[in-house]
């Protein structure tokens, strides 16, 4: 089952990251195949990032993502950008701290830069919440293979944080409307 | 035992070339390739290696002949910019038959044109860049895996033939990640040592002079002039020249059959889609989404020198469709040699060609 996945957001949230962490578990956890690639520009901090993840049992031959059937939306330019146009069938994750728009396709909306601000204290492990509820929501990895993917990723002595910020991601998902696993 | 990882792909290219040997890095840091730069310099001191950041890019490539000259495997990496610099060391190598791996991760051009975007719009360069005539070889890779397998296999080629050999990335595969397997180990092909009492430029039968390793009891003059068998400049003898510049090319022309590299498709197909670097990639997805024996591939590894027999496998074609990210720099190489047309299919911006556009290209008859 080929599986597209589309993180949007600003520079310096982590959105590249997540797409690596996503990829790793699936590669090194999961015994699939998957391609990570990225669009930037030299002034991206700040701008809008995006960085998108194909998930498949077989080898990977086109390694651009077409029509994404997942996306993870983190910031109101990322979803104006590359989320819009998101299909009807297609499942959004939307950090509903920062994206006000919503889309047509069926939509998570996970607090996730306010729980991991208030809860977790500290908003950098936002993106890490984010890949809980997606997981949760979608299995498009299994879970145990992203918090290992997680914990050869973050810096060290960062575990235990951002470990929670997975778990908080996943319970998020299973509180929000359409959060469960279809 | 191999093993799995999830890498990028400049730092598989910086990992094949640690498999391979390689103890010396010289270079300058640009988008896309710097992730090459990183790596080697967090990865070679811990195997006694040596990291250099230069000054520029001509310095960059000088110090990476110098290592070579040392016995060393060296390499740099860069990008359009950077390899525009290199041109006269580049040429400088040719000449001086140093064996060394120039790695480029092609942006768009021309100038500082688009850093961080994907381009092929350096295939000539690399053949042709530096003044005089004289021969390469240069490998594209189309995946993680060949970032790896095919930047080990350019320093066999570089000292097999005592040439620069270029690994033409492009943005594309250079920063993108994926599965790959790493092998045990990556084949070894030692440089031709000198046998004591002969002359370091004359060659022998298969046109290449054994090297005289500095520090090994040689002394041996190395110079960008025209130079006889000593390595003595003899810059007015026309026949002199005439000899040493058609070794330099027939060295690496006459050896094209042994260093091609490509792969064939459906060798009786009329439409036949000719790919190097990451536009494979699209193909090979076409190829796929259509199951048709009509449709032919040849996938190119060695771009130079051209594998232009290849071409002759495909009988019945009627038409060879070259997509390429530049204006069609290898479609116009492939004209030279055959009947049928050619159509290239360029695409420029940085993005890599859709399958749905190549499939637009093959139903436009």
């Amino acid at each position: 089952m080929r599986h597209e996945v589309r993180f949007s957001g600003f520079g310096g949230q982590g959105i590249i990251l997540s797409a690596v962490i996503l990829g790793r578990a699936a590669v090194m956890h999961d015994n699939k195949f998957a391609v990570q690639t990225q669009v930037y520009g030299p002034e991206a901090r700040g701008g809008a990032s995006m960085s998108a993840v194909i998930i498949d049992d077989a080898p990977i031959l086109y390694p651009k993502v077409a029509t994404p059937d997942i996306y993870v939306i983190m910031s109101q330019e990322g979803f104006e950008k590359y989320g819009a146009g998101a299909g009807e069938n297609a499942v959004m994750l939307v950090d509903s701290t920062l994206v006000y728009s919503r889309p047509k396709c069926r939509c998570i909306e996970i607090p996730a830069t306010r729980e991991a601000k208030q809860t977790l204290g500290r908003d950098i492990v936002a993106n890490i919440v984010m890949l809980g509820a997606l997981v949760a929501s979608t299995h498009v990895v299994s879970e145990a293979a992203l918090e290992k993917a997680i914990l050869d990723s973050v810096p060290k002595g960062t575990e235990a944080l951002n470990q929670k910020a997975m778990k908080k991601g996943i319970e998020l998902a299973g509180a929000a409307p359409g959060g469960q696993k279809a | 035992m191999t093993r799995i990882e999830f890498w990028q792909g400049n730092t598989a290219c910086a990992e094949g070339a640690l498999a391979a040997g390689c103890r010396f890095f010289g270079g300058y840091p640009i988008t896309p390739s710097t992730e090459v730069a990183e790596h080697m310099a967090v990865k070679l001191p811990k195997k006694n290696g040596i990291f250099i950041q230069m000054e520029d890019e001509i310095a960059s490539i000088a110090s990476v002949i110098g290592a070579s000259w040392t016995g060393a495997r060296a390499m740099t990496a860069t990008s359009g910019p950077g390899f525009s610099l290199m041109m006269e060391n580049i040429g400088f190598a040719a000449m001086t038959e140093t064996p060394c791996v120039i790695v480029n991760v092609q942006r768009g051009g021309p100038s500082t044109g688009q850093p961080t975007m994907g381009a092929q719009g350096d295939m000539m360069q690399c053949r042709f860049g530096s003044h005089g005539d004289y021969s390469i070889i240069a490998l594209c890779p189309a995946s993680v895996q060949e970032m790896y397998e095919l930047t080990a296999k350019a320093f066999n080629l570089a000292d097999e033939y005592r040439v620069p050999v270029f690994l033409m990335a492009d943005e594309v595969v250079g920063h993108m990640r994926e599965k790959i397997v790493i092998p045990d180990s990556v084949p070894y092909v030692s440089r031709k040592a000198l046998v004591k009492g002969t002359l370091p430029f004359k060659a022998d039968s298969d046109l290449i002079p054994g090297f005289p390793q500095f520090g090994k009891g040689y002394g041996v003059h190395v110079t960008g002039l025209t130079h006889d068998e000593r390595g003595y400049p003899c810059a007015t003898n026309p026949k002199l020249h005439e000899a040493l510049v058609m070794r330099l090319v027939d060295k690496i022309e006459s050896a094209r059959h042994k260093i091609a590299d490509y792969e064939i498709l459906n060798p009786d197909a009329e439409e036949v889609f000719i790919a190097y670097g990451a536009p494979v990639r699209t193909v090979q997805q076409l190829m796929h989404d259509q199951q048709d024996k009509t449709l032919g591939f040849l996938r190119i590894r060695t771009v130079w020198p051209f594998p232009e027999f290849a071409l002759k496998e495909f009988k019945n074609a009627r038409r060879f469709l070259v997509p390429e990210m530049n204006l069609g720099q290898i479609a116009r190489e492939i004209e030279r040699h055959v009947q049928v047309p050619v159509v290239s299919l360029p695409k420029l911006g940085g993005d890599l060609h859709t399958p749905a556009e190549l499939l637009t290209a093959l139903e436009a008859r």
